[in-house]
């Protein structure tokens, strides 16, 4: 069959700068760069590029760029270039397209949409360097009342809760779709901030039982590497329902990544396929989640807080309504623009609806019920900075999941290729030669700079708001106003517009 | 130890089951408690009555009979030991069963050892004296799923849609009818060697009242896979 697509970058090499080191060519797991030792020169199968910077980044010389091809179809606002090489792929192969992290399609950002309040004058703002700033946050579900003994000592029933010392925690990132080394340096790094990581799905590693009290173990449909020590391990169990990047859609590791030590954890044989449906088979109601969930309490003895995980849909008020009854703890909310290891390309850049949205209707829905301190809240599906995280807790969230910055801060570059696991960062692989390119010393440490500053930035935002405690920022819409939104959309996010 | 579950809450009956100091324990009058002995270790139940759902639950090195009908999810992500029941099952028996053994004297429901696994020595084990229902092996990834169909010689004895996703593992069917449904990545063959069959035939017939011997001297057939990347061919990589 005639192939129809040609490349989409091309690596340019500056010839007067190349020094024939071929770096560049062990570096590339992909085999772009090759040397040819009869004309010794250097040239690049740019068919195979996928844009990761990894030669780039180690050209000693700096020799190399990466460009995106100016190779162009007749321009059209329709049938753009995209368009027409899925065609092109999908008559080759009949296959359903696969792609990896969170779309690149254009749908509106409303962080960037939402401006943040500050003191002026009349509510002074307050210095989080001199002045106690607290930003640690306990997640779970919270008692509806206070009431006194007879001697006047309070009368709680407590509830098993995470402490979080700033609140952001790595979403889930299972260990197959992940490396080990990516793993380990979630893992140390969720130790030393004092905040969680969560396994994902792919089961947990004997060596990462260590870090169990930082750790939130994930159940889902295929129930990989799930027995009572797993469960044990972690301090808190997430029921996967959903994922923002496909919803409705199950996981599915390729074969390619399933290697001894995947295959042993998982419990499946090397090279199969790993699925995970998108139905749990014994979950077709809210009930049937109930009866999961305090099978799950049952079984840890109600030490552990549940969280269940839902992908941001059309009507995730309602569904979050029923999960609030269910028993879970924590409702984590995962939105549309998640990243993901592999997902079939209609469903990332088609199904679901953004976060920002859903965690709006969700926080209302469950405050005009009366039932919000049934369950915490996190929200996830691109948090990208400090200050998306402040508007998250300000639109109702109490904490944050983030992924793909965490990632960044190992090493990705977004060349969103995590399903060939080819990954030439070491991250999304299980190639061993090219895991141990992730320094789990260096790695950890950059994911704990990451959040560090990121709390930092927390606090002075706060600060300026005149608010001293994360809990004071939790739902208070008032801190927030919209920018070029439109009625509907404000009256979804609950919050006013800029001015007014 | 006895409990007398009549009229007890479930977290009540769970929590005596596991704080138990004695190993032995008969549990009368249950009456769909869930989640009884979840997540245990080390002990041997007795149940008189019908447990709930979710019996056996995460269970490790126990062993529980069953004097009644088993419920929906019956040793749901089992990692060891053994359940006996003297009765029916219900749905999801073994969902993601990890190791151990589940002998039902009788019928199960739908979904029997969906997901199931192995690894290495860990190959667990479901017997079916009576039929199965739909979607038998769905997804089974590993282990052993035998279905006797005792009482059901005169036709199909497992349900529609039989080993649909199944990518590991084995289905022993005691029937001549196999399914014409199975899905294409799977095959069925007659049983010639009957050793991985032999055991745990004999075994179910420790504990139920069958001849293990005219049991395995009828015809069984095998569900097994053929290829292990059932949905290679169904994606292709697109580099956006």
């Amino acid at each position: 069959m005639i192939e129809y697509i040609q490349p989409e970058y091309e690596a340019v090499r500056n010839k007067d700068l190349c020094i024939k080191c071929k770096a560049c060519v062990r570096q590339c797991a992909n085999e772009v760069h090759i040397y040819d030792k009869e004309r010794d020169m250097l040239y690049a199968d740019n068919s195979k590029c996928v844009n990761c910077h990894r030669c780039v980044t180690f050209c000693p010389t700096r020799a190399l760029k990466i460009v995106k091809t100016d190779h162009c179809f007749k321009p059209s606002a329709n049938y753009t270039k995209e368009v027409i090489y899925d065609i092109y792929r999908q008559a080759e192969t009949g296959g359903v397209l696969l792609s990896s992290m969170g779309t690149p399609k254009d749908y509106p950002v409303y962080w960037d949409k939402i401006l943040i309040n500050a003191s002026q004058v009349t509510n002074p703002s307050i210095d989080p360097l001199r002045e106690p700033m607290e930003i640690k946050t306990f997640l779970g579900r919270k008692p509806e009342k206070i009431e006194y003994n007879p001697d006047g000592s309070l009368k709680v029933e407590k509830f098993p809760n995470l402490e979080l010392k700033t609140p952001v925690m790595f979403s889930a990132m299972s260990y197959g779709s992940i490396s080990e080394n990516a793993h380990i340096c979630l893992a140390r790094a969720a130790e030393e901030l004092g905040t969680f990581y969560n396994t994902g799905e792919g089961g947990l590693h004997e060596d990462l039982y260590k870090y169990g009290a930082n750790t939130i173990v994930q159940v889902a449909s295929g129930r990989f590497g799930v027995h009572a020590e797993y469960l044990e391990a972690g301090r808190a169990i997430e029921i996967k329902i959903g994922q923002g990047a496909k919803p409705g859609i199950g996981g599915h590791l390729p074969g390619s990544k399933i290697g001894p030590e995947v295959s042993r954890t998982r419990m499946i044989p090397m090279g199969t396929d790993a699925i995970s449906p998108a139905p749990h088979h014994d979950i077709y109601s809210i009930e049937d989640l109930r009866q999961l969930v305090f099978g799950l309490k049952e079984a840890t003895d109600y030490r552990k807080p549940v969280i269940v995980k839902i992908a941001a849909v059309h009507n995730i008020a309602a569904i979050a309504s029923g999960i609030a009854r269910s028993g879970a703890d924590i409702i984590a909310i995962d939105g549309m623009r998640g990243g993901t290891g592999a997902a079939p390309s209609r469903i990332r850049d088609n199904v679901g609806i953004p976060v920002e949205l859903a965690l709006a209707a969700v926080d209302s829905r469950l405050r005009e019920e009366g039932i919000r301190n049934n369950v915490g809240i996190v929200a996830g599906g691109s948090v990208r900075s400090s200050a998306d995280v402040v508007k998250a807790i300000a639109l109702g969230a109490d904490a944050v999941y983030i992924a793909t910055p965490a990632l960044l801060a190992l090493g990705c570059h977004l060349c969103r290729s995590c399903h060939s696991g080819k990954c030439n960062w070491g991250i999304a692989t299980q190639r061993p030669e090219l895991v141990k390119r992730l320094d789990p010393d260096v790695g950890y440490k950059r994911l704990v700079n990451l959040v560090n500053a990121w709390s930092h930035e927390i606090m002075e935002m706060m600060g300026g708001m005149g608010i001293n405690s994360v809990e004071a920022l939790r739902g208070n819409r008032l801190m927030l106003r919209g920018i070029g939104l439109s009625q509907k959309e404000l009256d979804i996010l609950g919050i006013r517009h800029a001015g007014e | 130890m006895v409990i007398d579950a009549k009229n007890m809450n479930y977290q009540t009956l769970d929590r005596l089951v596991k704080d138990s100091a004695e190993r032995d324990i008969v549990i009368e009058n249950v009456m769909g408690q869930r989640y009884i002995a979840a997540g245990a270790k080390g002990k041997n139940i007795k149940i008189n009555g019908i447990p709930g759902n979710a019996l056996g639950a995460y269970l490790n090195d126990c062993m529980i009979e069953v004097n009644g009908n088993g419920q929906d999810a019956l040793g749901d992500t089992m990692n060891a030991g053994t359940i006996v029941i003297h009765g029916n099952c219900g749905d999801t028996a073994g969902y993601g069963m990890r190791d151990g053994r589940i002998f039902v004297r009788g019928y199960a429901g739908y979904r029997v050892g969906i997901h199931m696994k192995e690894y290495g020595e860990h190959i667990p084990a479901i017997v079916v004296g009576g039929a199965a229902g739909a979607y038998l092996g769905e997804y089974q990834a590993g282990g052993v799923i035998v279905v006797l169909g005792i009482g059901s010689e005169d036709r199909q004895c497992v349900g529609d849609f039989t080993a649909t996703g199944m990518h590991g593992g084995k289905i022993y069917v005691r029937s001549r009818f196999v399914p014409v449904d199975l899905p294409a990545w799977v095959e069925a063959h007659k049983v010639t060697d009957k050793s991985e069959l032999e055991p745990l035939v004999r075994e179910f017939c420790s504990y139920f009242p069958y001849d293990a011997d005219v049991l395995l001297s009828h015809d069984y057939f095998v569900i097994a896979p053929t290829v292990s990347k059932i949905y290679k061919t169904m994606y292709c990589n697109r580099p956006v």
